[in-house]
């Protein structure tokens, strides 16, 4: 059963949630009871079939050796090679699960929820590296952080260490109360959303295109719009039910939108829509890239440095979505975009050219709008079928 | 020069811009003198200047935002 897809999930969810709200209310600690409503959860959600439930065990394995292994590991030594092996093994399931579907075999590697797991454990691997991961971390709060049930199929991606601080404390009547109720919140946010704006503008709207457009070029155009519109509505509509269950559980899990149709510019538009991804690839790879770098002295032009990390994190992100056509498209589009708006702003800042005031804002606003637009009409796939 | 002058002086460098050593409460994510490509700039000047290593991973905009923030951090990795 696909997470949050069919009332029926969230009535079962609803009810296996109810003795957690009495516990957290009466100010009890949830690990336990939580523990037992994961795994109920998850052989709902896996047991259809269809969902690789086999592959999730082994690369739950996997991860949790390769985690264990390399805190280790860490512990003795630091060589760089031992931790680029690592982390290649790390996402090698991921690259199979995109690679298989291309040579027309069957999809073995894949599962419901891969992308967003291997973030998870690859983000452990690094942050041991960095020495923010000193102590061996049990086979309990690997297999709990990773197989948290509420954001497991996309999202949205939560940092270890902020995940444990709420997984180890124990609200007080009061917290949970407003944890509860921020939760409930979030949940009726995302029946509007995604059920009823989302659902609204893909049925009553995209659906009947060809009878409410009358040329090729009107129609991609309302196409271009909706689409975009949708996409937001239901993926935030989606997050808002993941977000909004893992307050219910007692886990702040990061939100993933900020009225990303208000973004000023193309880095603007990053730091608000599907956060939880695009502030990992910052933290991960762009910023990562750039200190290598600069540290290395390998190139010293800042603006070269800055543009290839913008190229390597968007085309990274676009074959993350899947090694098609659209995604690759989709990622170029965008790391253009980035490394465009980097060279004006820099020279903005200089000339002062730009000017500046309310008018300027909302045109700016709405210049982004429709390069964003553009990126997700890519992003669908219509303009490649 | 003390320690909170000598990083106030590196920020101020690498944000282009002194007002980090009048306001020292100033969130300089907020008021746009930092980006991420910048942070890194910072993180390889203290490094460089102040000899304290602070991995990418354990900067985090929430509790590195202001000077006063970023002083209070290194004199924590110190």
């Amino acid at each position: 059963m696909t997470p949050y897809s069919s009332f029926l999930f969230f009535i079962i969810l609803g009810i296996l949630l109810l003795p957690t709200m009495i516990l957290g209310v009466m100010g009890k600690r949830l690990r336990y009871y939580n523990v037992f409503v994961t795994i109920v959860v998850l052989a709902i959600i896996f047991s259809g079939g269809n969902e690789g439930f086999f592959s999730l065990v082994v690369f739950t394995i996997l991860q949790v050796v390769l985690v264990k292994g390399y805190i280790t590991y860490r512990q003795a030594k630091n060589s760089s090679l031992v931790f680029y092996i690592i982390s290649f093994l790390s996402i090698m399931p991921l690259i199979l699960s995109k690679i298989l579907p291309i040579l027309a075999v069957d999809n073995w590697a894949s599962f419901l929820g891969i992308s967003y797991l291997t973030f998870r454990a690859v983000q452990i691997i690094i942050e041991t590296r960095d020495g923010l991961i000193k102590e061996q971390l049990s086979i309990f709060q690997l297999v709990n952080f990773m197989l948290f049930y509420p954001t497991i199929s996309s999202g949205p991606i939560d940092r270890f260490r902020r995940f444990q601080k709420d997984e180890e404390k124990r609200w007080t009547p009061e917290e949970y109360k407003d944890l509860l109720y921020k939760g409930i919140n979030k949940i009726f946010i995302g029946f509007l959303y995604k059920f009823i704006i989302g659902y609204s503008i893909n049925t009553y709207f995209i659906a009947n295109l060809d009878y409410i457009a009358d040329g090729k070029f009107t129609n991609n155009l309302l196409y271009m719009y909706s689409y975009s519109l949708y996409l937001f509505f239901d993926f935030a509509g989606y997050t808002a039910f993941a977000v909004g269950v893992s307050y219910i559980m007692g886990i702040r899990s990061p939100e993933n939108f900020n009225k990303p149709f208000i973004s000023r510019n193309i880095k603007d538009f990053w730091n608000r829509w599907h956060m939880s991804l695009s502030f990992w690839f910052r933290d991960y790879v762009f910023m990562r890239f750039v200190f290598l770098m600069k540290k290395k002295k390998w190139i010293q032009n800042k603006m070269l440095v800055s543009n290839l990390g913008y190229i390597l994190l968007f085309l990274l992100m676009g074959v993350w979505h899947g090694l098609a056509i659209q995604y690759i498209v989709y990622g170029a589009y965008h790391a253009l975009m980035m490394a465009g708006f980097n060279i004006f702003e820099t020279w903005n800042k200089k000339h002062k050219r730009w000017p500046t005031g309310r008018v300027m804002t909302v045109v700016s606003i709405v210049i982004t709008f429709h390069v964003v637009c553009f990126g997700f009409y890519l992003f669908s796939g219509k303009p490649f079928q | 020069m003390d320690f909170k002058e000598k990083v106030l002086q590196v920020i101020a460098e690498v944000c282009e811009d002194d007002v980090v050593k009048e306001e020292h409460d100033l969130d300089i994510f907020e008021a746009g003198l930092i980006d991420s490509f910048a942070t890194v700039e910072l993180l390889v000047q203290f490094e460089e200047q102040l000899d304290i290593n602070v991995p990418i991973t354990e900067f985090d905009r929430d509790t590195w935002n202001t000077p006063n923030a970023i002083v209070d951090r290194l004199n924590e990795l110190k």
